[in-house]
C-alpha cells in the first residue's frame, strides 16, 4: 500500500473520531503563554468554537485518533476489528506538529486525542501520553488538551495523562449493561466504572493537593466527561436519564454527551437497521440541562416521558412536557413565586429567572417586562401571572398542548 | 450645549472622565454633544468645548463594566445613551439590576452585541504565515462589527505571546513582536497574505470531521453566519459538503444573502 501523506491520514483519522460528540474546551484553569517558551492560553471558563461544520456541530479542538486500528470488535464502532475501513496511524510527532500548526493559525483551542486499542491498553495509553507530554514539555504548549483514557491501562499511565490534560474522559458507550454486553462484548461496565472512579479520586486528590501546596501538579482541572450512544440498543429515554443521573452522582462528571447512533459505513449486522431521529438526541441534551441548570431530578425528567414507552416526546421539549403533565403547579406568579418554581415555567431560562428575581425586589412586573427578558411570550403566557395578566382557566384547556407546541413542520429539519 | 471631544471610537477613558465631570454638575444629557476626533461640529457646539475638572462619583460596580462594553458599540448614540444612564443611576442606583426596564434592556443588548462580536473575533480570526527572512509573521484580516480591535488585543497577546503577529482591520491594525504591541493605520484586505499551505490540511480536516448523516445548516448558520465566511478558508467547502445533502438544506445555503460588510453604514439590527 502506498504511503499516506499527512492530509490523507488526517482525513481517515478525523473521520474515525467524529462519532464522538464531545468537543468542548471549557472549564479548568486559566493559562497564558506570556512568559513561556511556547504558545497557548485557556480562559478557565467557557471555550471557543472556531468553526462550525454543516452538521451544526462546533469545531473547538482538533479531534482525531492516533490510529483507527483496533483489537476490539464493538459493533457500533466504525473502527472495529472486523470493519473494512481503511486504516492509518499517526506518529506522536505528526500529531504534535499538526496541533501546533493549526493552533498558530487560530483554527483550534487545542487537541482531543483518542485512539483505537493496538497491541495492548498500556501500549496505546503510552502512545497517547507521548503526544501530550511532548506538547507540554518539549513545546510548552498551554492550550487545551482532552485525552481519552483507556479503561484497562496501568493507573500510573492514566495518572500521568491527567497531569498533562485539561480534561479526561472514558466512554460508558451504552446506557445499559445488557446493551454493552451485546454490542461491545470485549468491554465491561464494571471495568469502565472502576476506571471512572479511579479518575474521580485522582481529580479530587489533585484539587485537594493544589489547595494545600501551591506547586502540586494540576490534575485534569476541567474534570472528566463521558459519552453514551443513543439508539443502538433498546434502552429508552427514561433508562438513559436514570443512568445519567447515577453517573453524575457517582463520578462527579462535568458533562455527559449523547451521540445518536449514526449510520456508519460498513455497518455490522448486529445494529438496528434505522438510526434514531436526531431530535431524540436533542431532547436528551435538553433533559441533561434540566438536571444541571433547572434543579430537576432524574425521576422528574423521567415523569416527562411517556409512561408506557419511557420515551420523551419528540414534538415538544421535556420541560414543556413536564409542565403539561403537572399543570396544577401553574400558573406561577412572577411577582411572588420562589426561584425554583419560576425555573419550571416553560420558556423561562435561568438567566431570565435571575433577572426576574432581581427586578421584582424594586417593583412589580408586568407582562411586557417579562417579554424583554425572554425570546417569546407565546409559550409563557398560559403558565404565568403578572401584574396585568392572569390566564383564565387556560391551563385547563385540553388543547393547551396544541396552543404551545411548535408547528410540526419545524421538525422536518431533524427528521431521519 | 457642551461638547466633549473623545480621542477615538473606543475612548472609554475619555468618556468616563468627561461624564464624571458633567454628572457632578448634573448637566442634562440633552445638553451634551459627544464627538470623536476632529469630526465637524455644528454651530453652537463649536464654542463650548471646555476643560473638565476631575471629579469622582460613586456608581454601582456593574455600571463601569456595562459602560466599558457599550462604548465599543458602533451606534453613534452610545456615549449619549450611557451618559443619560449615568444620571439616572445616580438617582436610582438599583436600576442597573432591573433588566426588564426598557432603557436598561436596550443597553444590555448593546453590551451583549459587543460581547458576541469580541467572542466571534477570538474565534474567527485566521492567521496566514508570512515569511520575512529568517522570521515568520502570522497575519490576519478581520472585519469586526463594533470598535473592538484594541479590546481583543489582550486575548491574542496571551495566546500567541511567542509569535510575531498582525491583525489588520478597516479601522486600524495591531502588531505584536513577542515583546510589545504597536498600533498601525487602517488596512485593506489585500494587505494580508492570500494563502497559507496549512489551509489545505485544515480544509481536509474540516471536510472529514463533518458528518453528512446529520446535516443541520440552520444550526451552523446561527453560530457562523454568512457574513463571516469570506474570512474563513474552510467556509469555501460548505456548498460542496451540503450538495450531497437534502434539497432543503441546499436551498437554505443558496437562499441566504451575504451581508454587506462596511463599518458604520449598516442599521443596527438590535
Amino acid at each position: 500500500m502506498a504511503q499516506l501523506d499527512i492530509a490523507q491520514k488526517l482525513s481517515i483519522l478525523a473521520d474515525a473520531a467524529k462519532y464522538d460528540a464531545s468537543c468542548s474546551s471549557s472549564g479548568g484553569k486559566k493559562r497564558s503563554s506570556v512568559g513561556g517558551k511556547g504558545i497557548g492560553s485557556t480562559s478557565g471558563g467557557s471555550g471557543i468554537c472556531h468553526a462550525y461544520t454543516p452538521d451544526g456541530r462546533c469545531i473547538s479542538l482538533l479531534k482525531i485518533l492516533l490510529t483507527n486500528s483496533c483489537i476490539f470488535d464493538c459493533h457500533y464502532c466504525i473502527n472495529r476489528r472486523s470493519s473494512n475501513v481503511r486504516r492509518a496511524r499517526f506518529t506522536a510527532q505528526e500529531v504534535v506538529a499538526l496541533t501546533l500548526d493549526f493552533y498558530r493559525r487560530n483554527y483550534i483551542e487545542g487537541l482531543f486525542l483518542s485512539s483505537g486499542i493496538i497491541h495492548s491498553p498500556d501500549y496505546t495509553m503510552e502512545q497517547i501520553l507521548e503526544v501530550a507530554r511532548s506538547l507540554r514539555e518539549d513545546h510548552d504548549f498551554r492550550g487545551y488538551i482532552h485525552l481519552k483514557t483507556i479503561p484497562d491501562a496501568d493507573p500510573a499511565l492514566v495518572t500521568r495523562a491527567g497531569q498533562h490534560a485539561d480534561r479526561v474522559s472514558i466512554n460508558v458507550e451504552l446506557p445499559t449493561r445488557d446493551g454493552l454486553h451485546a454490542l461491545a462484548p470485549e468491554k465491561s461496565e464494571t471495568r469502565i466504572e472502576n476506571a471512572m472512579g479511579f479518575m474521580q479520586t485522582a481529580i479530587a486528590d489533585g484539587a485537594d493537593a493544589r489547595r494545600r501546596y501551591r506547586y502540586a501538579p494540576v490534575f485534569a482541572p476541567a474534570g472528566q466527561s463521558t459519552q453514551m450512544i443513543v439508539g443502538a440498543d433498546t434502552a429508552n429515554d427514561r433508562d438513559i436519564v436514570a443512568r445519567a443521573g447515577r453517573l453524575y452522582g457517582q463520578f462527579e462528571l462535568r458533562r455527559i454527551y449523547y451521540s445518536a447512533f449514526s449510520p456508519i459505513p460498513d455497518a455490522s449486522a448486529a445494529l438496528p437497521p434505522r438510526r434514531p431521529p436526531l431530535m431524540r438526541e436533542h431532547r436528551l441534551y435538553q433533559s441533561d440541562w434540566l438536571m444541571r441548570f433547572y434543579a430537576f431530578t432524574p425521576d422528574e425528567v423521567g415523569d416527562a416521558a411517556d409512561p408506557v414507552t419511557g420515551m420523551l416526546p419528540l414534538d415538544i421539549d421535556p420541560k414543556l412536557a413536564w409542565a403539561l403533565k403537572f399543570r396544577e403547579q401553574f400558573p406561577v406568579d412572577v411577582n411572588r413565586a420562589p426561584k425554583e418554581l419560576l425555573l419550571r415555567v416553560p420558556g423561562l431560562g435561568p438567566r431570565a429567572v435571575q433577572a426576574i428575581v432581581q427586578a421584582r425586589r424594586w417593583r412589580r412586573l408586568r407582562l411586557e417586562d417579562v417579554g424583554r427578558l425572554t425570546v417569546s411570550l407565546k409559550k409563557l403566557r398560559p403558565f404565568l401571572i403578572t401584574d396585568d395578566w392572569r390566564p383564565i382557566s387556560l391551563t385547563d384547556r385540553t388543547d393547551l398542548r396544541q396552543l404551545v407546541a411548535p408547528q410540526p413542520q419545524q421538525l422536518d429539519l431533524f427528521a431521519g | 450645549m457642551r461638547v466633549v471631544r473623545l480621542d477615538d471610537e473606543d475612548d472609554f477613558d475619555g468618556w468616563r472622565t468627561a461624564a464624571r465631570a458633567l454628572a457632578a454638575e448634573r448637566v442634562p444629557a440633552d445638553q451634551v454633544l459627544w464627538q470623536i476626533g476632529d469630526a465637524p461640529t455644528d454651530l453652537f457646539a463649536a464654542t463650548a468645548g471646555t476643560a473638565l475638572p476631575n471629579r469622582s462619583l460613586t456608581v454601582p460596580k456593574d455600571f463601569l463594566g456595562l459602560a466599558a462594553s457599550v462604548c465599543l458599540h458602533r451606534d453613534p448614540q452610545r456615549f449619549s445613551l450611557l451618559y443619560a444612564l449615568l444620571l439616572r443611576v445616580l438617582v436610582q442606583p438599583h436600576i442597573l439590576q432591573d433588566r426588564a426596564d426598557r432603557r436598561i434592556s436596550v443597553l444590555r443588548r448593546m453590551q451583549q452585541a459587543v460581547g458576541r462580536d469580541v467572542h466571534k473575533m477570538h474565534a474567527f480570526v485566521r492567521f496566514r504565515e508570512l515569511t520575512e527572512g529568517e522570521q515568520s509573521r502570522f497575519v490576519a484580516w478581520f472585519e469586526p462589527d463594533h470598535h473592538i480591535l484594541r479590546a481583543t488585543a489582550g486575548f491574542f497577546v496571551n495566546r500567541f505571546a511567542t509569535m510575531h503577529w498582525s491583525i489588520l482591520t478597516p479601522e486600524g491594525s495591531l502588531h505584536w513582536d513577542t515583546r510589545s504591541l504597536t498600533e498601525g493605520p487602517p488596512a485593506e484586505k489585500t494587505d494580508a497574505p492570500g494563502d497559507d499551505p496549512v489551509e489545505a490540511i485544515w480544509k481536509s480536516y474540516y471536510a472529514s470531521t463533518f458528518n453528512p448523516a446529520r446535516v443541520n445548516s440552520r444550526a451552523m448558520l446561527k453560530e457562523m453566519p454568512k457574513k463571516y465566511w469570506h474570512g474563513l478558508p474552510e467556509a469555501a467547502l460548505i456548498p460542496s459538503l451540503v450538495a450531497g445533502a437534502s434539497q432543503r438544506e441546499r436551498e437554505m445555503i443558496a437562499r441566504l444573502p451575504t451581508t454587506p460588510r462596511r463599518m458604520g453604514r449598516r442599521p443596527d439590527p438590535s
